[in-house]
């Protein structure tokens, strides 16, 4: 019982911030006298909203396309990877070293390069988004399959276990928490990558949308597409909280 | 006479790591008869655990014959080993019985039989109503107990303890030698009991195997005629007293 109303009143509180920071927005826009193409209200951001030259939907669909591209891309690579690490320690001893180099890479600052390799659209922005959140999958992953007790790994091969049980049963729940620390670290970098690849080279997509209309100065349209951008990002950072919750017993997530 | 149902003679291993090789056992030789509870003590890195790894499969040695399992005691070594180690090691994403039939999912076994086993054994280890705990919610020594009947499960006919017992106090420890005795007449499994207590390998054991600082040799091999059912009492008896002295005095203790 005084666990549950802790929870309510945690949530209470957590959603009068948000309407706090709602209020204070309107109130600086309202009493401060603020030009519009500075700071425009929360009423002319959903103005903005229903302005059809904008292809809200369009646009929002092409970015989270390519966001959840470059993060599922990422998160099979990342993990595949550190599954083949662990078989082979040869295969570890070469790759993991070169990938803790290529890590210090700012992917950002490969954004031309992507350009030029795989043209404009929405494979070179899925690809930002997959540089950059693969990282710390990958490394988040390959530690926590390392982190599995040698001596488990011998009770299952006393059994005759086969490596597929071995990884089945033992390293992959094992590394669940550790996996799940790099999907949400990487959740957040792969919206990132995905827009920084819009800024740069695009047709279509939520970045694109702030590009021209920043030529317009049309800034309550460019909220709203920083509010449309936070809102996918939100939802997959959501849906990887819920499997997670799912998945892994709490004594065993990590934050 | 019955044949034995570990046979080691002259066994050797060698651990070998980049260009270094590493002697951790340099000549073990002693059998087991069916349904033994045999005390495996000495000192800290003479190959003890390397000895249980022999047995297990894990490690083939390098010279010497191990041999397991007689013409009344067929053994296979794919199932008939149980393994309890320093560390209950319970997974923890698994509640206790689940944990408990890991064994017999490895092994495919029948998993409606392996649950109605699980239960029994949980029973014998004084876990009922810990089924569907998760292991965090368990007591060190009520995961032990745990992890003892995940080595039971399978049926097999050889358990080999690491030490099982070392990461408890010594009151609990002390309980769970009991629990052990008790387990152990009950279940007639042949038994590999390491540890570093040499009260608690006389305790337990129907004979104790001393073993020298590594690389390991085999020192004695005591005969501990001491009756069963065992009690605590007995460590205060002249008998006892005279097994654990000379033990002692074979590791240069006294
Ligand atoms: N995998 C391994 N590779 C190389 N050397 C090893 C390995 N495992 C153990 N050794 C070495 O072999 C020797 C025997 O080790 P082992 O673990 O069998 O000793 P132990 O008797 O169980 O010791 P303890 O009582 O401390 O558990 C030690 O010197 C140890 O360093
Ligand atoms: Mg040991």
């Amino acid at each position: 019982m005084e666990a549950s109303s802790n929870t309510l009143s945690r949530t209470l509180l957590a959603v009068l911030a948000h309407l706090g920071l709602l209020a204070a927005w309107y109130a600086f826009v309202a009493l401060g006298d603020v030009p519009k193409y500075v700071m425009p209200s929360p009423l002319a951001t959903i103005k903005a909203l229903f302005d059809a030259n904008y292809n809200w939907w369009l646009n929002s669909g092409v970015t989270a396309l390519e966001i959840f591209v470059g993060y599922f891309l990422a998160l099979g690579v990342g993990v595949t990877l550190a599954l083949l690490f662990t078989w082979s320690k040869t295969l570890e001893a070469f790759f993991m070293p070169l990938l803790v180099s290529l890590n210090m890479i700012p992917k950002v600052a490969l954004g031309p390069l992507i350009i030029v390799w795989f043209k404009y659209g929405i494979l070179p922005n899925s690809m930002m988004a997959f540089s950059i959140a693969v990282f710390p999958i990958l490394l988040t992953t390959a530690r926590g399959l390392r982190e599995t007790e040698p001596e488990l790994l011998d009770l299952v091969r006393a059994l005759r276990g086969s490596r597929w049980q071995l990884f089945t049963k033992i390293q992959l729940p094992g590394a669940l928490p550790y996996i799940f620390s790099g999907m949400k670290v990487g959740a957040i970098l792969a919206v990132a990558g995905a827009i920084v690849g819009e800024f740069l080279s695009s047709d279509k997509g939520l970045g694109y949308l702030m590009l021209q209309v920043q030529v317009t100065l049309d800034t309550p349209a460019m909220f709203m597409a920083v509010i449309l951008i936070t809102l996918i990002g939100v939802a997959l950072y959501g849906s990887v909280l819920l499997l997670e919750r799912l998945l892994v017993p709490k004594d065993a997530r990590i934050a | 006479m019955t044949e034995p149902f570990i046979h080691l003679s002259g066994v050797r291993k060698t651990y070998r790591r980049g260009g270094e090789a590493h002697l951790a056992i340099s000549d073990a030789t002693f059998d087991v008869m069916p349904g033994e509870l045999v005390s495996l003590v000495g000192p800290s890195g003479c190959g003890k655990s390397t000895l249980l790894k022999v047995l297990a499969g894990l490690h083939p040695q390098d010279e010497g014959e191990v041999r397991i399992g007689s013409g009344t005691h067929a053994f296979d070594p794919a199932r008939d080993v149980g393994m309890v180690f320093q560390a209950p090691l319970l997974l923890k994403w698994r509640r206790i019985l689940q944990n408990v039939l890991l064994p017999a999912e490895i092994l495919g076994l029948p998993m409606g039989e392996a649950r109605e086993r699980a239960r029994a054994l949980l029973g014998l280890v004084g876990l009922e109503g810990s089924e569907d705990k998760y292991p965090y919610e368990l007591s060190g020594g009520m995961q032990q107990r745990a992890a003892i009947a995940r080595a039971l499960v399978h049926d097999p006919k050889l358990v080999l303890m690491d030490e099982p017992f070392g990461a408890l106090d010594a009151l609990t420890r002390e309980k769970m030698n009991l629990e052990l005795l008790r387990i152990w007449k009950e279940s007639g499994k042949t038994i590999l009991f390491v540890t570093h207590g040499i009260s608690e390998a006389v305790f337990l054991g129907t004979r104790v195997v001393v073993m020298t600082a590594g690389p390991a040799r085999m020192a004695d091999n005591i005969a501990i005629e001491l009756p069963y059912p065992r009690t605590l009492d007995m460590k205060t008896h002249h008998a006892f007293g005279e097994y654990t002295r000379r033990i002692y005095r074979l590791l240069g203790m006294e």
